[in-house]
């Protein structure tokens, strides 16, 4: 069961998190989703190290990132399919 | 697998069940610190619980003080306690209330007679004390008898990942057996708070978590000098991932897994409504959060943690686990339970929520944490506002 680069809570996710030291651009990745515990593949865009957050479908500007199957923010930047996520591009809904 | 029935625990005088057998020195207030600790020095098998407080608190933050000294005196892993403050008026009304669950208690005052005749006076009845708990002995005891309480603590994503959903997994398990549980940390809940209000299993527990929850919130907005954005998540939080507040907190919120609460707590408060999930109004700061849970009456604690907290608590056994690789392998000493396998998918969360559930049970059989090794016995009172 070896070889997950990504690991996706739940299945409503539009994100993944990256479990390996990083990711390259263009790189397959192997994504695991633990809540059915179903496998998904897709390829990276960006660089992105442990721990940090990636696209897993197109995002645009107001668009609402689900990690856990809830609301963790809004798209402030419009984000392709396998890019980076974090605050350059998205923004709480707190303050 | 199949979770055991039953775990080898101390039968105490009012029913509930101990996971330790500890004889504690009980100081009231701060200047009794001492005089506790001399005791604790004479007389082998005895703890003092030193602490800052005491003295001229008043309204909330004076019952808070009553209500976690005396939760402490009545925590079924304390078989028996000494109670030392200056004045015998405040000591007495502690020592009175713990007295209600049957076990050995006694109260002595400094005033009026001076720390070294008070320190002879105590050891002796500490000594008696010492020598009557060694002679209790573990028994066989329901699983239902465990009260967990849970916090997590120096987080980072695979904390969300997976060491605080294995807690989840855990009480998933536990809940229907008839086990207490509670989950506080009411600061770091911000972002989930409406997610968390749903799960109140009535409408009265839904409205409590509500009002706890914007009590805080208000005072965060007075007091704060700028937008909040640039505290939560931290420097710290956003280079490891962690992207807003909201994010933060259902990292969190993986704590309690699928189950409901069934009521919400004051600080150091007993739950009286029978088994199954509290949410109890805590700082997030560890050493205050499980002291107040401890003070509410649970006997053992799960302390998921990402950089490596290595808090532990005087009473109540704290295990601690981890799914961050590196803090497994460079802090092994503090890290009870190492769930790091998640990530590299050679586990899954059941198989780590049923590693977790042995461990917990080891433990409560009276296996040594990591942290009780190392002696680590954070006591921190917690303080509303500023004394008279």
């Amino acid at each position: 069961m070896a070889g997950t680069d990504i690991i996706i809570h739940d299945e409503k996710d539009n994100v993944g998190v990256v479990v390996i030291e990083k990711i390259t651009p263009k790189q397959d990745c192997d994504c695991w989703i633990m809540e059915n515990d179903k496998s998904v593949k897709i390829q990276s865009m960006d660089e992105i190290p442990l721990g940090h957050k990636i696209a897993m479908t197109d995002l645009n500007e107001g668009d609402t990132i689900l990690k856990y199957g809830h609301d963790i923010g809004k798209v402030v930047k419009s984000i392709k399919k396998g890019e980076h996520v974090h605050v350059h591009n998205v923004k709480t809904k707190k303050w | 697998m199949e979770i055991p029935k039953t775990f080898l625990g101390y039968k105490r005088e009012d029913g509930r069940t101990g996971t330790r057998n500890h004889v504690i020195i009980l100081p009231v207030d701060d200047i009794s610190n001492a005089c506790a600790e001399a005791v604790a020095n004479n007389i082998k098998g005895t703890i003092a619980l030193p602490h800052s407080y005491g003295r001229l608190q008043f309204g909330a933050d004076l019952e808070l003080h009553f209500r976690t000294m005396i939760g402490t005196g009545k925590n079924p892993n304390v078989a028996a306690v000494i109670v030392i403050g200056i004045e015998p008026k405040w000591t007495k009304r502690i020592v009175d209330a713990i007295a209600t669950t049957g076990k050995p208690v006694e109260g002595f005052s400094i005033e009026g007679v001076g720390d070294i005749d008070t320190i002879a006076r105590v050891s002796k009845k500490a000594q008696e004390f010492s020598i009557w708990a060694s002679e209790k002995q573990r028994e066989e005891r329901p699983i239902s008898d465990l009260w967990i309480s849970v916090k997590c603590g120096e987080s980072d994503t695979t904390s969300g990942l997976a060491s605080n959903p294995t807690v989840g997994n855990l009480m998933d398990k536990l809940e229907p057996l008839g086990v207490h549980l509670c989950f506080g940390e009411t600061s770091e809940l911000t972002g989930a708070e409406t997610v968390c209000e749903k799960r109140g299993k009535t409408p009265e527990a839904q409205e409590k978590f509500r009002k706890t929850w914007s009590s805080y919130n208000d005072f965060i907005l007075k007091e704060a000098t700028d937008d909040l954005s640039e505290s939560q998540p931290t420097a710290g939080n956003i280079a490891g991932g962690l992207t807003t507040i909201e994010e933060k907190a259902f990292g969190n919120f993986q704590k309690i897994g699928g189950c409901k609460f069934i009521d919400v707590l004051e600080p150091a408060e007993e739950p009286t409504k029978g088994p199954g999930l509290y949410f109890m109004d805590t700082s997030s700061a560890a050493a205050e959060c499980v002291t107040l849970q401890a003070a509410g009456g649970f006997n053992l604690h799960l302390f998921p943690t990402g950089q490596g907290n290595i808090i532990g608590n005087p009473i109540e056994p704290v295990v601690k686990l981890t799914a961050n690789p590196l803090t497994a392998r460079t802090m092994s000493e503090h890290i009870d339970v190492d769930v790091s396998k998640i990530l590299s998918r050679e586990m899954n969360l059941d198989e780590a929520g049923d590693e977790l559930i042995k461990s917990t049970i080891r433990v409560a059989n009276g296996r040594l944490t990591c942290a009780e090794a190392l002696g680590h016995r954070e006591f921190v009172m917690t303080k509303l506002y500023r004394s008279a």
